[in-house]
């Protein structure tokens, strides 16, 4: 690779300190994101990939910190920048947008006002061309009579037509990296389809890259162009996304795949069973030694209970943590 | 929005008393001040003197239209220094918690602690008696309220998803609270700010009651019943009149305040349809 990854996560330790004692909520993350690449991050509630979202940005806030690793962004560590360093850099260059378009938008103020508030914050506009600016903004994301939506207040949109006013707020500075933490999750299902339509187009014509969060292990495969499984702190397997479904190479992926329902499958296999994970996710203060893993795997050995098992980089790209792989 | 039965009369009693500070010149038959003749001493109400006249010879009419400025403008600029006051301590203390909030804690502790108005007495006693000090008095010691209510507004409002939306798009701090907390909280801030108004104007009648206020003898509700105290078996329309007026200006405020509360309170606003 010539030019340096967009940004590029390394050995990330994330701190929760609960007063007594300090346990890491997320341990030996690292990851790189290309200029214009679509990321997914998958994993279950509480496997450490929203406080990862919130610690690009540095807003981790206590009892949460980082403990180690570096972050770079464009080649710079961002990880100990100052206070109004980080904030020039939110909103303008890293943008994100949030599960919940019904309370991410303030409710007494009109959205276009919102989406101008954000040249005029990172672009020095004045109102004027910033309100003007608001307008095309909400027509880009496809909006309809965006001149008189502008004013508007939140409660008389759709939860659809917020999330696309979110989008256009966090893509009117043309941002370089959107963070899209489980942007749909509170949607129905064709609006769903909707915005991450939207969403990618945007992106990809402006040469916005993605990171996307998600518990979705299909909606972000259907996204992204890269994918990164989580459990519990760690990232246990990353490769291409068309890769991980065909052959996860990780005993947790393999069944975050096989639990989800495949259309057609009847036909093809009979009435099934649809198969599940045993067991629950460890909490943070009580992570099992070796592979974290081990008590819900079914191909779990001695050393999967000693040993944490050491990233092994796939021929075809991508990497895995699991002592059984071959 | 259903019109509610407080919001209407009071917002006619305090709008009544503002139209007729503001008019006073048209609607007053005499001159406050200057217009003493002592062979109209302590007349009753009659058709030529409506509210009767004072032991000057004054029409108590035009004394209370007149008063009516100088209580309005003590009701309505010491709230607005009390809640500019409180409300800078208490979003600041809420929004950025730590040491600054216990210290704003404790101040505001202090003040609760303290009776307002014999604080206010004491400022007085220092600045001395006249219209300044007592709007300077009342504004530095009624704003504990105010400081509380947006302090546990900012407080609740911090978490929301809006706010940290804000901080993730890069607003400062003081955006923030501008642009998100603040306009959010306006609800329950103009409640207490109306009652905190009827308050003030109470408290300027018990400080010139006193002789601490307005002094003669330019004409303060408060003022005037201090000087019709002495008469008060002899000749009670001295005092009638001016603590009718304080009555219904206090009611319609605190009526107001009701009111803009019921329909500034979204629960409540959901209940009814």
């Amino acid at each position: 690779m010539t030019a340096a990854p967009l940004l590029e996560v390394e050995d990330l330790r994330i701190d929760l300190d609960d007063g007594a004692r300090r346990v890491a909520a997320a341990e030996g993350v690292s990851f790189r994101i290309s200029r214009g690449e679509t990321f997914g991050l998958v994993g279950e509630s509480g496997c450490g990939k929203s406080i990862t979202a919130l610690s690009l940005i540095g807003l981790l806030r206590p009892p949460l910190s980082i403990g180690s690793g570096v972050i770079r962004f464009e080649g710079r560590e961002i990880q100990h920048l100052s206070a109004a360093a980080q904030r020039d850099l939110r909103g303008n260059r890293i943008a994100m947008i949030f599960q919940e378009p019904m309370t991410a938008l303030n409710p007494v103020s009109p959205v276009g006002r919102q989406i101008a508030e954000m040249f005029v914050l990172h672009k020095g506009k004045s109102w004027r061309e910033a309100n003007q600016l608001a307008v095309e903004a909400l027509a880009s994301v496809r909006v309809p009579a965006p001149e008189r939506r502008v004013h508007d207040y939140p409660h008389q949109l759709s939860g659809g037509m917020r999330q696309r006013v979110m989008i256009a707020i966090a893509l009117a500075c043309g941002p370089d990296l959107l963070i899209a933490d489980e942007p749909t999750t509170a949607l129905d299902v064709t609006v769903q389809a909707e915005i991450i339509e939207l969403m990618r187009n945007l992106c990809a014509e402006r040469g916005t890259a993605i990171l996307m969060i998600s518990h979705d292990l299909g909606l972000v495969a259907n996204v992204c162009r890269r994918v990164a499984v989580m459990y519990a702190g760690r990232i246990v397997e990353e490769r291409g996304s068309a890769d991980i479904f065909r052959a996860p190479a990780h005993p947790y992926t393999q069944g975050l795949v096989d639990s989800l329902p495949r259309l057609g499958s009847r036909a093809a296999l009979g009435r099934t069973r649809l198969k599940e994970i045993a067991g629950v996710v460890p909490a943070i203060t009580s992570f099992p030694d070796g592979c974290r893993f081990n008590p819900r795997c079914a191909q779990a050995s001695d050393i999967c209970r000693t040993n944490a098992p050491t990233a092994d980089f796939l021929e075809a790209g991508g990497l895995v943590r699991c002592h059984h792989h071959a | 929005m259903k019109l509610r039965a407080n919001l209407v009369i009071g917002g006619a009693l305090f709008a009544l008393a503002i139209l007729v500070g503001l008019l006073a010149p048209w609607l007053a038959h005499t001159d406050p001040v200057l217009d003493a003749n002592l062979m109209n001493a302590e007349e009753p109400p009659s058709w030529t003197w409506w509210f009767g006249t004072d032991g000057q010879g004054r029409d108590i009419y035009s004394r209370v239209v007149y008063g009516a400025r100088i209580s309005l403008t003590v009701g309505i600029v010491s709230q607005l220094i009390n809640s500019v006051i409180g409300v800078a301590l208490g979003l600041s203390a809420g929004y950025f918690g730590g040491w600054w909030d216990d210290v704003v804690n404790a101040l505001t502790n202090l003040m609760l602690a303290i009776p307002s108005l014999i604080f206010a007495l004491a400022i007085m006693a220092v600045l001395g008696p006249g219209l300044t000090s007592l709007l300077i008095a009342l504004g530095l010691t009624n704003w504990s309220f105010t400081c509380r209510i947006a302090r546990a507004s900012a407080l609740s409002l911090r978490s929301q998803g809006y706010v940290q939306a804000a901080t993730v798009l890069g607003y400062g701090d003081f955006r923030i609270m501008f642009t998100q907390l603040l306009p959010n909280m306006l609800g329950p801030l103009i409640v207490i700010g109306t009652l905190g108004m009827g308050s003030a104007v109470l408290s300027e009648a018990a400080l010139s009651f006193l002789g601490l206020g307005v002094r003669p003898p330019f004409p303060s509700w408060g003022s005037m019943l201090s000087e019709a105290r002495d008469q008060i078996t002899t000749a009670p329309w001295l005092s009638v009149f001016p603590g009718l007026a304080i009555f219904l200006t206090v009611l319609g405020l605190n009526l107001l305040g009701d009111g803009l509360r019921d329909s500034l309170d979204p629960q409540s606003r959901s209940r009814r349809t």
